[in-house]
């Protein structure tokens, strides 16, 4: 969809991160997912009657991680409130949130546009809360109610309206997610809604200051629906300011299926939730040194990361990014340097792209092609290292290597082993080399007569029929060495 | 009268009775009076059978604390696998899956539980009168409220069918059934007994508390039920004093002060001479009295009916029809199931508080109302901080009036709201406070007579409470 150029949208998101603490924020019942519905309970998360909740600890631990990560300033003395509504898969009639004192305020995020050029996008808050069970409409006639989810802790991260596409906000949401996962407290699978994201989005004449009404998009349960239900809803606007209409402030559902943001019912939007200090929990009090000791166990934040494998390691922008979009990636790729510098001995700075490049393009597609982790991938840090060290000493091409780590994906042998085992060792000798290029210009004569009239392009073909004599395993720059000299030779005769 | 704990479990000792012979005292005394209607269950066999054990552990020498006492608990405190209805025909049929820590920790000091007694709806009342079970009638007096909320518990001990009973407070549920049926009733400090397994009324106002003959036996039973519950993120980390220690009837040097702002008008007669009578019991065993101002007095029943009815209309809203208790077989949608299940099984008080309550924390009125409570409230609890810095308790009537006739109030509820008027200080300001009975007016109705202190001093409420109690009755 052709997004008509005279408007510019204003996008502001509203991030839900499901946090990977092991019990609930207000009890001690399992966090697990999957598991057989209703039963991850408790009395307390079934909102039974007389029931009281406690704070889990490392919920605050986790939104402290997130506010240093986006350089918020943590609140001192926060508060939870109680966010009133009726719904059956609510059990106490209100939801556990935070109002208007927040765990964390200000702060913000940047993204890398396109272009190459760098955006902050601003953060208003991010605060804890309890999340909501399961309701399951198309099972039966009834609707059924599964409240493992109840009580699971969340962080929402609200933003400025600081996007102006619907690309921007989905930038926005991969570096929250990519956040999220460096810091451990969030896996970030949007389609297991571990990660959900609210958009706020009005449009406005270019050039013009003030915002345009604004509607709310939820349910976009899918990296791949944001972009795709934001281009929707912003066109809608255009399209009703355009006709002489004017935004009605209302709350839509995204239809993945249908491709289209339907309305809400007004009276499922007509909320009044009724904010005030929960009374069963007391003040989160955080002091300067607990921040201070989860702002020294932080782990290297992903741009951080990004510029240090630029600047020390002499990668691409390009490499950086790729490597540092997962911090499983990036590791992978840190421990097979670390193993490749240990047994070379050499820099790391001339080691790092010979890494980046197998990581890069062979580790990410078997990754791709096995649905794999990079955990899972069955070739290790150290073995990787190990291939790419009898490439760097001359011991197998690159051909050779290719083939060798297709064998390894099959077993756990030593990179050196199997190379003995399969004589894969690269043949360097002049004697054997010179003997199977004379056999392959005595066979193409046509071939030879055109590089003799000047045609540079025969030349690949002889590297290639000579390296397929010797099944790959011939040094590709001695082989190119002595067929030049040898053609060169014929040439002047 | 009324034997205190000590002489009881000294019989139990010497082998003059047993555990079982009280507990069968105990349920003949319900069965002669089913018509006080106190309770809502009696643990019949259970509660013989639990009498039957205790007798074992204290042959064995292993019986607990309070071995042998027999406690009657409000229905408003969970036991597992009983029913707690709360008064409230929404929980009419629903049971517990858990026990509430002040029970439990009664339980594990050996007391018997003999029923869950009658009380206003959700502990909204001060007469019974809104209990969907029917009303307690006053054990003195038939024809005159038991008061409330906590009607049963206090009618209970009053009438011999419980030596001591658990209450809740929100604002005088103890203090003033115990003052109506002429028995000791203790609102602790907030934070000083677990509210884990109270159905909550209004979080920031309830406490659990115990009604007894004595103002030792409300000691007793607050020793063993104070103290930091990790299900309780409000109970307090102090340690829990030796109460009995405190009880050496020596009031010399205390500072005692009278708040003259609560009285100045509509207070009876006989309740204000028998306040004067123990100001000048304390004055003349050597305590220093004098008057104290609390300059926001008069916002105090305000204050505590627009933040207690917001804080419960939050807490019922589980009561929905959804996952447990009534649900309206009318109801064909979900909106019909909330509005149906709630509007057939709440009684009209407790509608009432609801309506207030979600009105003043509506969008555009909470600023007005919400806010300003909270903030009025602050400036309550600091009128009180600062009379503590210049006396060690405060000594009020605990109600206007002794007990009213039923109907007197019902009808409206303002007047009914009033009665509140000396006791929902301490919930305001979270403070302790004891009601001791101080003789009866000229209709022999039972006086009570309030003593309220520091936050965490228990041990001087106590102290003056059981002063006064011996001096005066």
């Amino acid at each position: 969809m052709k997004l008509n150029d005279a408007y510019e949208p204003v996008i502001g998101l509203e991030v839900h991160a499901q946090l990977l603490t092991a019990s609930k924020a207000f009890c001690s019942c399992s966090t697990q997912f999957g598991v057989e519905p209703n039963s991850n309970v408790c009395p307390v998360c079934l909102g039974m009657p007389g029931t009281l909740p406690v704070l889990n600890r490392n919920l605050v631990e986790f939104i402290i991680r997130m506010g240093l990560a986006t350089g918020c300033s943590i609140t001192p003395r926060s508060v939870f409130a109680r966010k009133n509504y009726f719904y059956p898969d609510l059990p106490k009639g209100y939801q556990i949130s935070q109002f208007d004192l927040p765990l964390c305020t200000g702060g913000s995020v940047e993204i890398d546009l396109d272009d190459g050029s760098r955006k902050t996008i601003r953060l208003t808050r991010i605060h804890m809360e309890e999340d909501a069970g399961k309701s399951i409409h198309d099972i039966d006639v009834d609707t059924l109610v599964d409240v493992n989810r109840c009580g699971v802790p969340l962080i929402e991260i609200v933003s400025e309206p600081d996007m102006r596409s619907p690309r921007e906000a989905y930038l926005f949401l991969t570096r929250i997610r990519q956040l999220v996962t460096y810091l451990g407290i969030c896996d970030g699978n949007m389609e297991e809604g571990s990660l959900r994201a609210d958009a706020n989005i009005s449009v406005r004449r270019k050039g013009t200051t003030p915002f345009g009404t604004k509607t709310e998009v939820k349910n976009m349960n899918s990296f791949r629906y944001v972009e795709r239900a934001l281009e929707f809803e912003i066109n809608r606007q255009i399209q009703v300011l355009t006709e002489g209409g004017t935004v009605a402030q209302e709350t839509l559902l995204w239809d993945a299926n249908l491709g289209v943001a339907i309305p809400m019912r007004s009276k499922e939007e007509a909320h009044d939730y009724r904010y005030f200090p929960d009374p069963d929990l007391v003040p989160v009090l955080v002091e300067e040194a607990w921040t201070g000791r989860i702002r020294e166990s932080m782990p290297e934040l992903p741009t951080v990361r990004r510029d240090r494998f630029e600047s020390t390691l002499g990668l691409p922008r390009y490499d950086a990014d790729v490597l540092t979009a997962e911090k499983e990636t990036a590791d992978y790729f840190e421990d097979t340097l670390q193993e490749l510098t240990n047994q070379t001995g050499r820099d790391r700075k001339d080691l790092a792209k010979p890494v980046s490049n197998w990581v890069m393009t062979d580790i990410l597609r078997v990754m791709g092609e096995r649905k794999l982790a990079i955990g899972q991938v069955p070739i290790s840090p150290v073995r990787l290292a190990g291939m790419i060290r009898l490439i760097l000493d001359g011991t197998i091409s690159g051909t050779i290597a290719k083939e060798l780590f297709e064998e390894m994906l099959g077993s756990d042998e030593d990179p050196e082993s199997i190379v003995e085992r399969k004589g894969l060792v690269q043949v360097s000798d002049h004697g054997v080399l010179s003997a199977a290029i004379q056999e392959v210009l005595d066979n193409s004569p046509d071939q030879v007569r055109k590089y003799i009239n000047g045609s540079d392009k025969v030349f690949g073909f002889f590297v290639g029929q000579t390296m397929k004599k010797l099944q790959g395993k011939g040094n590709p720059s001695v082989i190119n060495e002595l067929l030049r000299k040898k053609l060169d030779g014929l040439k002047s005769a | 009268m009324n034997p205190t704990y000590e002489s009881i479990r000294r019989s139990i000792e010497s082998g003059e009775t047993s555990c079982e012979t009280i507990t069968a005292e105990m349920l003949g005394a319900i069965d002669d009076r089913p018509g006080l209607n106190a309770f809502l269950a009696v643990f019949r066999e259970n509660a013989i059978a639990r009498a039957r054990e205790v007798d074992r552990k204290f042959r064995d020498g292993t019986a607990g604390r309070l071995a042998g006492m027999v406690v009657a608990v409000k229905d408003v405190l969970c036991l597992r696998g009983e029913r707690v209805t709360c008064g409230s025909k929404i929980l009419e049929s629903f049971e517990s899956l858990y026990d509430a820590t002040a029970v439990s920790r009664l339980l594990n000091e050996d007391v018997i539980v003999i029923g869950k007694t009658n009380m206003d709806e959700f502990a909204m009342g001060s007469s019974s009168e809104h209990s969907a079970f029917g009303p307690v009638l006053n054990p003195v007096d038939s024809t005159r409220v038991p008061g409330g909320s906590s009607s049963g518990s206090g009618a209970a001990v009053a009438a011999g069918m419980a030596h001591t009973a658990l209450g809740t407070d929100t604002g005088g549920s103890i203090r003033q059934p115990a003052a109506f049926c002429g028995v000791v009733g203790m609102k602790p400090t907030y934070g000083r007994v677990s509210r884990y397994g109270l159905v909550a009324l209004s979080s920031s106002f309830d406490q659990i508390g115990p009604f007894a003959h004595s103002t030792a036996d409300a000691a007793r039973v607050l020793q063993v039920i104070a103290g930091k519950d990790d299900a309780d993120s409000t109970t307090s980390q102090d340690p829990v004093p030796d109460y009995l220690a405190s009880l050496t009837k020596d009031v010399r040097g205390l500072r005692i002060g009278i708040p003259e702002e609560f009285l100045k008008e509509g207070i009876c007669d006989d309740v204000l001479a028998a306040f004067h009578r123990a100001v000048d019991r304390l004055k003349e065993a050597g305590a220093k009295i004098s008057n104290v101002r609390l300059p926001h007095a008069r916002y105090h029943i305000a204050t505590y009916y627009i933040l207690m009815t917001a804080e419960a209309s939050s807490n019922l809203a589980r009561f929905d029809g959804a996952r447990y208790g009534y649900r309206s077989p009318r109801a064909k949608d979900l909106q019909e199931m909330y509005l149906l299940s709630r509007s057939e099984g709440f009684g009209q008080e407790v509608k009432r508080r609801i309506m207030l309550g979600t009105y003043v924390l509506s969008a555009g009125y909470y600023d007005a109302y919400y806010l300003k409570g909270q903030r009025v409230r602050r400036l309550i609890q600091s009128d009180f901080l600062e009379a503590f810095r210049a006396v060690d308790a405060l000594l009020m009537p605990t109600t206007p009036t002794t007990a009213f006739r039923f109907g007197e109030k019902a009808s409206d509820p303002l007047q009914m709201y009033l009665s509140d008027v000396f006791t929902v200080s301490a919930n305001l300001a979270g403070t302790p406070a004891i009601s001791v009975p101080a003789g009866n007016d000229s209709e022999g109705l039972p006086i009570g007579i309030q003593v309220m202190g520091k936050h965490f001093d228990e041990a001087t409420v106590l102290k003056v409470g059981d002063f006064l109690e011996e001096e005066v009755t």
